[in-house]
Parts: structure tokens; sequence; C-alpha cells
């Protein structure tokens, strides 16, 4: 029955796998679960071509990594957790070394491959989504939350807000109301920020939106009625552009509303028009197309036609500097892995694996690398695989983002027992044993 | 009391927009009982093609990029794909399938948004885009100054736009011949074909009237939340809409509209605090539901007799 | 020639009412289980197994869940994914809040919590009819979706909503390697498919045809429509909710409710159409050719234009073909894929000296 039609489609597919890949002498194939098509196509475009334009120039400045060239190859998810299994497995065994690194860009597939990772020995490194508590390198080994969590994240907003108030102990008997997007990833601020409210003595009024999130009136005109002195902004998607103009419509002033990174983007706020003029978010890299890293890209790819970008004026935007910084962190951990394991090698996953856990980009090696100021400095350990936690908040001006703070730390006394306690739940449900990071080097 | 009365026009504001999406569905299954899911979908080709030769307009003519020439000769040429495709939807693939079940046409609807989203953002691609129609989406003073009661001025506009397209298609349907022919078809296919008006020409007619509405839907929709994917979700904004006011009826969908619309969003802000809130994604489907066990045709659809 | 029933005789009713009445389909279907429970799990690569076979067998189960309810019984249903979602959760609390559930009363459990929610939100059927019935099954997507999100029990309590399944063990065995749970998959699917086949062909399901095909008439004739809808909506619910547990053991592994959208269940219903309403033989069908459509697409597009065409038009592209092949499939065959087959079948009878 269903033989003949499987069989026939398999053949084909085989077919075309065989066919048209051909394996380079030295090179180290990175698989690319793209999306661009589907309700945050617009977003995937500008972050995978920012990515693939980074790794681009790496191969056409350098020559590669010490020599190794770079592939790659996309594979089309549409945001969609079953397609993005499908190609973690069909990415997997590509290339001379196999996938060198996975990085869905989608919360949904990376608890999808979560524990496949760790039986395929494949590193994945969610650079500002993902499972927060993974940021516990002793339970979570093959995963990277990278440059700052959500709780760090939603740290470092309060102590952005602290700021603006003049002091931490400003923010006492403040009201913050807080807009997210109703599903998991809306649902991940809730337990942080209830815990900083008991510390610094304000309320969070906590407020969903349904998805998609293209209606926000009676939100909105519930904040009329609370009148909160922040409102915080967890959306994705179209969800953003409607809460501006709501928030206009309802007569909010815009510079009372703070984004987190997911919300602050391009495509958030040039639908919003007029109305996103004021609108401050976080992001744990910056917009602008002025930092010496892409002006490299620029001069390397662009000028001889081999950029990724439909539109080259979305060169420097958020997203597409966000999916540089997602290159960088690739490229050096490869780098990283080659010290130890040899120059000019194609590596295994596990072994580049060791170069993500001992990656460490001082402000010194941001600078060789052209992105000082561009992304935080950054650290990672054995027990730590967040690094840096720190964001910097950008203000639009109406027609681009213009940054208004130096970095901006999470406060770690808090979000760290707290990712801590929820891996060792996770430990205890799955019975792993946390490593031993003494015994690691 | 000011807060309630807030919240109900705002709800009753919103509702005139889900009731515009919706019209678009009821005008094609009154007349070829196609239940067109891709009415989203043809929310956001119309919407973006209009954006994206206003973007290309200046650069082909050396027009001025913002002058109302370019705003409407970008209209009539959204106007016209849109005409181009839902004629080209009837003849392609609505008249291979006449006869069929109706879930295979349903099926076929779906088939036809995917192939639809795909050639929109294949042709305009999948930048997410403003639009500004002019009308700034900000309180109406003096309502405010009186009453304290927030109305939004855009959504007045847009009211009145909703209001005018309905006036002028009911009245369409009532004067015109085409109009008459319409109705004869919806009443009874047979008949209207034994009586010698061309079933397939109306068809496309009114697969066009669709695309305008559509693209009228979209751009109000656009200047709300960007022209962008999302747009294609209106449709689920829609469907209770259509349950409530009943499939084949054109009031219907107004008043359904104002309905859901205000009680979705009372039912957010005085029911949603109790039980975790977000609730505004299925309340309408829920109301809708409830409605139909009491009148299962819908507000103003027709009753459904059974023979053996 | 190969495909000729002529001198085998039927003696008794029992031999009369088998399943495969002609031999040769008797042999096929042999031939094919051994196939696939034997020689695939031998040469079949983990990709294939992990990311075509498992989920083709799965998405296979909640196809012949809704085809029961559209197919058999008449009902349209948009909610088929929010019964997955509710088998998934159901079997993931059994197991973790009972100690030593073993695994398959936990997914037969699970199936029965689908159930259960299938027939409540199956009330509605009763007075309700066609398209209307359709939307309003979309409440129960929404609803069931926005309350596994919204409330931490089901959930326990992990921050953000999503469960992870735990280790698949039955009677100490545990089913940790892609081979292993493709068995396991294989084999409850295989059971299942055989109950919904053999369902079908009894009174229940004779009883949802004739609803199917006119339910005042049905009545008229002594069969209670209540019942009928009722239990059609229960045995769907129930095995789109051993799918969804199956997806989140199986397959995945961590699910979060958001998984169970829209987009699933109209996949679903695309799998039953293109496959064949009112076959199970279509149910299989249809999922292996909407979940092997995009892949093979995708694949194709690299292969054909890697580097030549701007990345984002290729994806648009894919959808394009995507859609224009579901609207020729259903101009060219509306009865499906399980009508080809049969179309086929016929065919072989003459073969190779047709007329």
């Amino acid at each position: 029955m269903k033989l003949k039609h499987t069989a026939l489609i398999g053949a084909t597919i085989a077919g075309l796998l065989a066919t048209g890949y051909a394996v380079a002498a030295s090179e180290q194939f990175i698989g690319l679960p793209s999306y661009r098509v589907g309700p945050f196509g617009s977003n995937g475009a500008s972050l995978y071509g920012g990515w693939i334009d980074y790794m681009a120039m790496v191969n056409e400045r350098d020559g590669g990594i010490n020599g190794v060239k770079l592939t790659w190859e996309e594979c089309e998810t549409e945001y969609n957790n079953a397609r993005g299994v499908e190609c973690y497995e069909r990415l997997k065994t590509k290339g001379a070394t196999g996938n060198t690194v996975f990085q869905p860009l989608s919360t949904g597939i990376t608890y999808s491959v979560l524990e496949k990772v760790a039986q395929d020995k494949i590193p994945m490194v969610t650079i500002g989504y993902g499972r927060t508590d993974a940021a516990d390198g002793r339970v979570f080994p093959w995963v990277f939350p990278m440059i700052s969590t959500y709780w760090t994240q939603a740290s470092a907003i309060i102590n952005y807000l602290g700021t603006k108030e003049g002091g931490m102990d400003k923010l006492k008997g403040k009201k913050i109301g807080l807009l997210y997007h109703d599903s998991a990833y809306g649902k991940e601020s809730h337990a942080i920020l209830d815990k900083l409210a008991a510390k610094h003595g304000f309320t969070v009024e906590k407020l969903a939106v349904a998805n998609p999130g293209n209606e926000q009136q009676a939100q909105w005109l519930q904040i009329r009625q609370m009148k909160p002195d922040y409102v915080i902004l967890w959306g994705w998607g179209v969800m953003n552009a409607t809460a501006l103009r709501t928030a206009a419509k309802t007569g909010y002033p815009r510079e009372k509303v703070v984004g987190v990174w997911w919300s602050g983007s391009e495509e958030d706020t040039i639908p919003a028009g007029d109305a996103a003029k004021g609108y401050t978010a976080a992001g744990f890299n910056v917009a602008g197309a002025n930092y010496p890293v892409v002006q490299d890209i620029k001069k390397h790819v662009y000028t001889k036609n081999k950029g990724n970008m439909e539109d080259k004026e979305r060169v420097g935007t958020v997203l597409y500097n966000r999916g540089v910084v997602h290159g960088i962190i690739t490229v050096e951990a490869i780098r990283k892995a080659q010290e130890k394991y040899g120059k000019g090698k194609s590596l295994t996953g596990e072994q580049v694996r060791w170069g993500f856990e001992n990656l460490d980009l001082d402000n010194k090696r941001l600078t060789a690398l052209g992105a000082a100021g561009f992304m935080p400095d950054l650290k990672i350990t054995c027990a730590d695989h967040e690094g840096g936690g720190k964001v910097k908040f950008q203000q639009w001006d109406g027609t681009k983002w213009k940054v208004v703070t130096d970095w901006i730390e999470g406060d770690k006394s808090v979000v760290r027992p707290m990712i801590e306690e929820s891996a060792a739940a996770y430990a205890k449900e799955k019975g792993i044993t946390p490593r031993d990071c003494t015994k690691e080097m | 009391m000011g807060f309630f009365f807030e919240v109900l026009i705002g709800g009753l504001l919103s509702g005139v927009l889900y009731a515009l999406v919706a019209l678009g569905f009821v005008l094609i299954y009154k007349a070829s009982g196609v239940f067109n899911f891709a009415q989203g979908a043809m929310v956001f080709f119309a919407a973006l093609t209009f954006v994206g030769f206003r973007e290309v307009l200046p650069g082909w003519t050396g027009l001025e990029a913002d002058g109302n020439f370019v705003f409407w000769l970008a209209f009539v040429l959204a106007l016209a794909s849109m005409v181009v495709l839902g004629i080209l939807t009837e003849k392609i693939v609505l008249r291979p399938l006449v006869n069929q079940p109706h879930i295979t046409l349903f099926m076929a609807t779906i088939g036809l948004t995917f192939l639809i989203e795909g050639i929109a953002q294949g042709i305009w691609g999948a930048n997410v885009r403003g639009l500004d129609l002019g009308i700034a989406d900000e309180p109406v003073e003096w309502i405010m100054e009186s009453a304290d009661i927030l109305v939004s001025k855009f959504d007045l506009f847009a009211a009145t736009i909703a209001g005018a397209l309905v006036a002028s298609l009911a009245l369409f349907f009532q004067y015109t011949k085409v109009g008459r022919a319409l109705r004869a078809v919806a009443d009874d296919h047979q008949a209207a074909l034994s009586i010698g008006i061309p079933l397939q020409h109306i068809w496309a007619i009114v697969w066009a009237v669709a695309g305008f509405v559509a693209l009228v839907a979209g751009l109000i929709w656009g200047a709300r939340s960007g022209v962008q994917f999302a747009l294609t979700f209106t449709a689920l904004k829609a469907l209770p809409v259509l349950i409530l006011g009943g499939f084949t009826s054109v009031p219907g969908a107004i008043v359904g509209g104002l309905i859901i619309g205000a009680s979705e969003k009372l039912a957010e802000v005085f029911i949603g605090p109790f039980v975790g809130g977000g609730i505004e994604g299925w309340f309408p489907y829920v109301l809708a539901l409830a409605f139909l066990l009491v009148r299962p045709e819908g507000l103003f659809g027709e009753r459904h007799i059974d023979r053996v | 020639m190969l495909y000729r029933e002529a001198g085998q005789f039927k003696a008794s009713y029992q031999e009369d009412q088998q399943i495969f009445p002609i031999r040769q389909d008797k042999l096929g279907f042999i031939a094919i289980l051994g196939f696939f429970f034997v020689v695939l799990p031998l040469i079949a690569s983990e990709y294939w197994l992990q990311a075509i076979l498992i989920p083709v067998l799965i998405f296979s189960l909640a196809a012949i869940g809704l085809n029961i309810l559209t197919g058999y019984a008449g009902q349209l249903s948009l909610g088929s994914a929010a019964f997955m979602a509710v088998g998934a959760f159901g079997a993931y609390n059994f197991i973790l809040r009972i100690d030593g559930m073993p695994f398959i009363v936990a997914l037969l459990l699970g199936g029965l919590c689908a159930a259960a929610v299938g027939v409540a939100f199956g009330l509605p059927s009763l007075r309700i009819k066609g398209f209307y019935l359709a939307v309003a099954t979309l409440a129960a997507q929404f609803f069931i979706v926005w309350a596994l999100v919204k409330f931490p029990w089901f959930s326990n309590n992990s921050s953000s909503g999503v469960i992870t399944a735990q280790h698949v063990e039955i009677l100490g065995f545990a089913f940790d390697t892609p081979v292993l749970k493709y068995l396991l998959t294989l084999a409850i699917v295989a059971v299942l498919a055989l109950v919904a086949k053999n369902l079908v062909r009894s009174t229940t399901g004779r009883g949802w045809m004739a609803v199917r095909d006119m339910d005042v008439a049905a009545e008229v004739i002594g069969i209670r429509p209540m019942r009928a809808k009722l239990t059609a909506f229960a045995v769907s619910s129930f095995y789109c909710g051993v799918a969804g547990a199956l997806y989140a053991y199986t397959y995945l592994g961590t699910v979060e409710p958001e998984g169970f959208n829209l987009d699933l269940s109209f996949k679903i219903l695309f799998m039953i159409i293109i496959g064949g309403v009112g076959s199970i033989m279509g149910s299989f069908l249809g999922a292996a050719f909407i979940v092997l459509l995009p892949i093979f697409l995708n694949v194709a597009m690299h292969a054909l234009f890697a580097g030549s065409m701007p990345a984002g038009l290729g994806s648009n592209l894919e959808l394009i073909i995507f859609g224009g092949l579901i609207i020729f499939f259903l101009i060219v065959e509306p009865h499906g894929l399980a009508r080809l087959w049969q179309i086929g079948k016929e065919k072989m009878r003459l073969w190779p000296f047709p007329h």
C-alpha cells in the first residue's frame, strides 16, 4: 500500500541527495534550519541572511577559519516543530564531519531536539531564546543559551527601569504592566518578574494577548485604567506593531513602553509607523551598519554580489545584525576548538562543543573582530552556558534605532539560583547526573 | 461605567473590521456555495500588492512617492490584480470542481491559500511594511473631554468605510441587473441557469467583488498592524462572525461582527482577569457555538429543511 | 493476470466477511506488514526512521481518527490537533502522577481523556451541521490549547508550559533507539488500524455511514443519530489522542501546547482529503503524501536551484507548488489516492492483456 508510494518518493529524494553534493577537502559544515515563509518569514530572512553573510565574509576575506572553508545548507522549517526535526535529522549527516552546530531560532524546535542533540553529540546554540534553565551547563552539556536568557533579560529590563527612575529603591510602589504573548514564550516572564517584584517592591500587572495578537484594544483599555508606570512588551511577530499602534490609540506614551529583544527590531517598528516613535527595546546586539564587521561584510560580500539579502537596505538592521552575532559566535567557537584539536582540520560536533564551552570573547577580541559595542563580551564556562547576560537599550526615533544605554547586566544573584533550581528539577525528572565541572577542562 | 462604554464602543468598532473580512466569505458562499478559506490570504495579497505598487510606481513613472495620484494608481492596479486573481481562481480552481462535495471545495481553497501566500511573498518579498492612510489613530478629543471615553478616529473612519461598502453592495444587489442575477443564482443555481443567467459569468463577478472587499479590508487592517503575513489571520477573526450571522447573509455579517467584537472585548476585560486572560482567541467561537445551539442556522441564515 | 479473483470461492459467511476476501490482497498485505516490521528496521537509516517513518505512522493514526469522524460519520472537524494535545498531555500526567503506570495503559488512558473531551465538544453536532459545525469545532481547537497553556497543572508547573515525555519503558524494556521507537509506533498503529477497519464494517460503522449519508433517513430506519454521532466523536478523538501521545513519546520527546495548532489540524484534514475520505488505507497514503511532499520539494529545490536563486524565493516557490499540487490533485482525483489505488487494482486484473 504505502510501500509503493514511499519507495518511489524515497528513491527520488535519495537520488537528489546523492547528486549535487561534493565533499570539499577541508570544510566545516553548518546546517541552517531557516524559515523564510510563514508568519515569521521576514524575521527569518534577516536573521539567516546576516548569519550566512558573515560566514561568506569569513570565507572571502580570510579563506575560512585557518584555511577550513565554511559550508552550509539551508533547510526550510516554516517555524514548524515537525519540519524542524526533519531538518535536524536531514542536516545531521551532511558535510565532512556532519552538522557541527544546530541553531533553530525557534523555541519550539529547540525543545523538540533537546534530547536528540545530546545523543548525536551536536551542540545546540540558542542565542536569546530556547530553554532558559539550559544555562546550567552541568545538566545540559550540549545546549548553550548564550549571551542572555529570557530571565536575565527580564532582570536587566528592571535594572534599566531602576536607573531610569534614579535607583533601584525608587522602584518601590511602582506599577509595571506586562503585556505578554499568551504562549510558552510569553509565560517565561512570569516567575522571574514576580520574584523581582517581591525583591524591589513594585507590582506587576500581567495582561495576556491571544495569538497572533492583531487585536489588543481590550488590553490597552485596561492599561489605560491601570495607569502603570511602565509597560513591558513581551511579544513576537504582528503583536508588537499592533501593541504600539494600540498604545498610541489609547494615549499611552511610547516612551514608557519597553520591549524585549524579540519586540525590538525594524520589523516591529516600521509597520507601526509614527506610533513607534519613542519606544525603547532591549537587545543583545545593536542596529547599525557602521560597525567594522558589517562594513567588512559589505566590502567582501556585497561588492562581489554574493550577499544573501534580497533587500540590501536591510543590512545593518537589528535582526540582520543578530544573525551576524550568530555567525561570530559560531565561527569563534570553531576557531577556539581548532586551537585544541588542530588548526586547519574539519572538526566534529563534539569537538566544536568544547569550543563553545571555552569560548571567551573579551572586549579585546571583539575589537579585533570589529564588533566592539556591537555585542556584549561573553565568557562561557562548563557551569555557565549563558556567559554574558548583558543587554543594551535602543530607542526608535521614527526612522532608526538609537542606542540609549551602555550594556546593562541582569541580576545574576536572582536569576542563577532559579536556573539551577529548574535545571535540578529537570535532571531529577530525567535521571541525569549533573557533570562535575571541576573535572572538566 | 465610562470604562464599560469605552470597551463596548471599542469592541463595536473592531467588530466592524471583522465584519469587513466576513463580508468576503459571505459573498462567495452565497453565490457559489464555496466556503472560501483563502479570503484571509486574499486580504494579505491585496494589501501587499497595493503597498508593493506604491513602492515601485515612483521608480517606474517618476511620480512623487507620497502623492495622491500614486495612491490611487496603486489602488487601481491592486484592484485589477484582485479581479484577475478572482477570475483565474474561478476558472482554474473552482470550475473543474463544480458539483464536488463541499469539503473538497473547502480543501481546494486551503490549497489556494498556500498558493496565494507563496505568490504574494514571492513577488513582493517577505519584508514587513508600514501603511499610512493619512488618518491618525488617536482618540477623538471632544468625546474624550466631555465623557472621558476613548473613541479612535481611525476606527470611526474604518467603520464609515465599511458601512459605505456594505450600503453600496446592498444597492448593487438590489438595483442593478447583475445584482438581480446574483441574487437569483444565490437562490437556486439551476433555476437561474434555466432562465438564461450565465452562471459562470456571475461567479467571476462575485470573485472579483470579493477581491475588492479583500482589498479594502487589507488596507484598513494593514494600516492598523502593518502589511505582513499576519494579515492572513484576519480570517480567523471572521469565522465566528460568520457562524453567528449566517453564511449567506450580508446584514448578518455586520450584526454578527458587532456582536462578536463587543462581546469579545467585554469578556476579555471583565471575565479575562478571573481566568488568566488571553481568552479573545476562543471566546468568540464558544459564544457563536452557544448561539448556534439555540439557532442552528445562525442569526440571519436560511433555514435548512431536510427532505428524505 | 496478476490480480484475478476467479476461482476463489467463499463457502461460509465467515470467509465472505474477511477484511481481505481476495487472496492476492491478503498476501500483499502480509508482505507489506513484513516489509515494514522486518525489512525496514534493518535497512532504513536513522533519518528515515526518525524524520519520516515515525511521523508518517503517527499522522496516519490521527488521519484514521479524523476519517472515522469525517469520512464515515460525515461530521467535519477542524479540532483534531487539539485532541492530539489532550492525548499527549493526558498520557504525560498519568505517567507523572501515578507511580508505576505502564506506558501502554497511560497511552490508552490519554486516548480516553481525548475521547471524553471529544464527546463534550461533539455535543453541538446533534444540532449543528456542515460548515457551521466545522467552525464550531474550532472552539475546541482554540480553547484546549489555551487551557493547556493557561493552567500550569497540565504541564507540571513547568515555567514555559512545555512537557518533556518520560522515557518509554514497557515491562522493564526501554524503547530508546529509533528502531525500537519505530517498531513500537508501528505495532500500536497497526493494531489500532486493524481495529478501525473492523469497526467501520460493524454495526457501529454502518450506523455512522447511514448518518453521514442522511441523518433523517437513518433515524427513520432506527439508527439513533445521537448515539452514532457521539460514538464517532469519541472513537475519533480516541485515535487522535493516542496519536498525540505517540507524537510526544516516540517522535518529538518534548511538546508544547502551541505545537498542536490549527495548522496541524488542517494538515490532518488534508491527509484524509488527499488520501481518500472514508478509507482507512487512504489515511496512510494521505499522511505519507502530506508529510513527504514538503520535504521532497525542499530537497528538490536545493538540488535544482542551490545558489542560483534567492533563498526566499525558493521557499515561496515550494509553497506555491505545494498549494498548486493540492488543487491539482483535488481536480484530477477528488476521491483521493485510495481511489487511484483502486483504479490501479482494476487495471491489474486485465494487465498485461487489456481489451
